[in-house]
């Protein structure tokens, strides 16, 4: 294609209202993930840690959503995968390590939770647990709070296929349903809860439940990033303009096992877990940034770099910052000094 | 001082706080336009309208996840339960969800809400409408429990629920709804969470409770005196976190105590109360702590002679109360 005069050439991330800054932002943000997450499987098989639950294979659906929201203002609800999500909603690879070495520093519980547990109250991100799905509800109340004190905010929460199962996730959009509430639901379905395939988990599309509801279902490709962003950003157009809710379906694949302490190839085969590595959705980003011209290698090296002199910095920082005193697990049972909690 | 029945003095502690504070307000299953299937909640949609005086779907779970989240938010929720038979939906939002809020966040997130349940039997409500769930949720900290005797005790608990920082469970008896009356000053008055209450003065014997079987208590106690017989009783208000002080003190006083409550024996807020008492002062007891509750059995059949077999009542409490005092 040749460009000539004013002409230029329309490419798809201006067509969303993104400028190439932005575009180069998200792919930064989705290899800061990527990184963070491969450090993390070595720091637990170098036994630094005890423990890591993976996002690889996820981060374009994640990067993709985050930046469609309004940063300033909206809700976040993500579930243990969303590094990529909450990297870029304001989370710092230091508050992440943090949270890996469970250090008293960590903003998300204090050296308290598993890591993946996110939650920071200054970027509302709001704090979770284990037992899956239960941040769903959560999410609807904050659209109810939402809606009350008549705020333009959304409520953005995510949940894996297997997730989607639970009743909390269809008495959640069920009561968002009802009172057009302005939350955004994306599933993140990555083919796999720990070892049981989709097929054993839902017999239907988990967009189509969206129609029982009363609001609408669309599924997207997970691995584009830019096909993400669109679908968020209507949805949340959708919320502020007082529609109610969506329910978005990011279709994706798990490339890592469960979490490390999961073999997956008891359950699945290294030639499927191949082919998918070959549509990672960074690859495609990276293949597109590069075909609108505003990506090159050796861009690409620099950034690498730079990740990795982050990633250090945040692993030793995480590793030397000191762990929280023992009995300050006593604290924080409730707000009243009285109901500490009791040696 | 106005006189008034248990269930108005509930209503009148909910609506007193939605006027003081916008962000109060009430969802549950038919608390709107019917205003509550026992009209605890009636009248308060005319006076706050829908948004703050919500029907929600039938799904307890939703009831308190929507609350929880609302409540992170910064509102001050107030979910009804419609029996609290039918909120072991909502338990996993309650016990791994409002309970840890601020414990997993380290003070980060908090979740000030209140869940209004109604427990207990007595009304032919059979195995599914007269269960008192109290020992489920006993036990969880991070969670605070109470469960007024008196009206003048509903509406003053309620406010201080609505007005605490923390999660709170409001365990209201539905047989004291129309039988219970008292003076309720209609001014905005709280009853603190955490501190017990004595309800009668006596030397001869401690009895220790919650809730409706206190009223069985107190008929008793009466009755005893007449015999010579002296009982001091504690109303515990709040069942968690219990006031140790105030028990002790209680048990102090007589050497002697009974341990009363309409929750299954094993495993209830009872053998804590125990285990607190041994602990502390075994040694200036003149008699082995009692308890009396109902069988251990999965909850009470809507047969009559099971119901009144399965209830305590003035009679049975009297009859543990000489045995303690004579032993």
């Amino acid at each position: 294609m040749t460009q000539s005069g004013s002409v230029k050439q329309t490419f798809r991330h201006h067509e969303l209202g993104l400028t190439d800054d932005q575009a180069v932002d998200m792919y930064t943000k989705m290899l800061m993930a990527r990184a963070f997450d491969e450090r993390c499987l070595l720091l637990q098989r170098a036994g630094k840690i005890n423990f890591h639950v993976s996002g690889i294979g996820q981060e374009a659906a994640q990067v993709g959503a985050a930046f469609a929201l309004d940063r300033d203002q909206d809700y976040y609800l993500p579930y243990y995968r969303d590094y990529g999500f909450v990297l870029s909603v304001g989370m710092t690879l230091r508050d992440l390590m943090l949270s890996v070495f469970a250090k008293a520093e960590d903003p998300n519980s204090g050296g308290r939770q598993m890591p993946g547990h996110f939650g920071s109250k200054k970027l509302r991100i709001v704090t979770g647990s284990s037992p899956v799905t239960t941040q769903v509800p959560h999410a609807v109340g904050l659209a109810l709070a939402a809606k009350m004190k008549r705020k333009s905010f959304v409520s953005f929460v995510t949940f894996g296929e297997g997730s989607s199962n639970q009743g909390d996730f269809h008495e959640g959009a069920n009561f968002a349903g009802v009172h057009k509430l302005p939350v955004i639901f994306m599933c993140e379905n990555n083919q796999y809860a720990i070892s049981t395939p989709l097929h054993k988990q839902i017999s239907g599309r988990i967009s189509d439940r969206a129609a029982g509801y009363g609001f609408p279902g669309i599924r997207v490709d997970g691995n584009d990033l830019l096909a993400v962003y669109e679908a968020v950003k209507q949805a949340r157009d959708r919320a502020v303009a007082g529609e109610g809710p969506t329910l978005i379906e990011a279709l994706m694949y798990r490339i890592s096992p469960h979490s490390t302490s999961d073999n997956d190839l008891m359950y699945r085969t290294k030639e499927e877990v191949d082919e998918h590595r070959g549509k990672d959705g960074i690859m495609q980003f990276k293949r597109y940034l590069t075909e609108c011209g505003i990506w090159s290698e050796e861009r690409e090296q620099a950034l690498l770099r730079q990740l990795r002199e982050a990633i250090d910095d945040a692993t030793a920082y995480g590793d030397e910052a000191p762990f929280p005193e023992p009995e300050d697990i006593l604290l924080h049972v409730y707000g009243d000094q009285a109901g500490e909690g009791r040696a | 001082m106005p006189q008034m029945e248990y269930i108005d003095a509930i209503r009148l502690a909910m609506a007193e706080e939605m006027a003081r504070d916008e962000d109060v307000f009430v969802l549950g299953e038919d608390v709107g336009h019917k205003g509550g299937v026992f009209t605890t909640t009636k009248g308060l949609l005319e006076q706050f309208g829908d948004t703050r005086v919500m029907d929600t779907p039938l799904a307890e779970s939703a009831i308190a996840g929507v609350a929880i989240g609302a409540a992170m938010y910064g509102m001050k929720p107030i979910a009804e339960m419609q029996y609290s038979d039918f909120m072991f939906p909502a338990t996993n939002q309650i016990i791994s969800e409002a309970a840890k809020i601020r414990y997993r966040s380290n003070n980060d997130w908090t979740c000030p809400i209140v869940i209004r349940a109604p427990i207990g039997g007595g009304i032919f409500g059979g195995l599914y409408h007269s269960q008192c769930p109290e020992s489920v949720f006993f036990g969880t900290p991070g969670l605070k429990i109470v469960a007024p005797y008196s009206a003048y005790d509903a509406k003053g608990l309620l406010k201080a629920a609505v007005r605490d920082a923390d999660p709170v469970l409001f365990f209201e008896h539905k047989k004291c709804y129309k039988l219970i009356t008292g003076d309720v000053p209609d001014d905005d008055y709280i009853v603190p969470i955490g501190k017990a209450n004595v309800l009668r003065e006596g030397d001869d014997l401690t009895v220790i409770g919650y809730s409706l079987p206190l009223h069985y208590t107190m008929e008793a106690a009466a009755e005893l005196e007449k015999e010579g017989i002296s009982a001091h009783v504690l109303d515990l208000r709040t069942i968690q976190p219990l006031d140790k002080e105030a028990i002790l003190e209680a048990v102090r006083k007589t050497g002697k105590v009974l341990i009363i409550h309409e929750d299954n024996k094993t495993g209830g807020v009872g053998a804590e109360v125990a285990a607190i008492i041994a602990e502390e002062l075994l040694y200036e007891l003149d008699a082995p702590i009692m308890r009396l509750t109902p069988p251990d059995v999965p909850a009470m059949p809507i047969n009559p002679p099971g119901e009144k077999f399965y209830m305590l009542n003035k009679d049975k409490v009297k009859k543990a109360m000489q045995h303690l005092a004579l032993y």
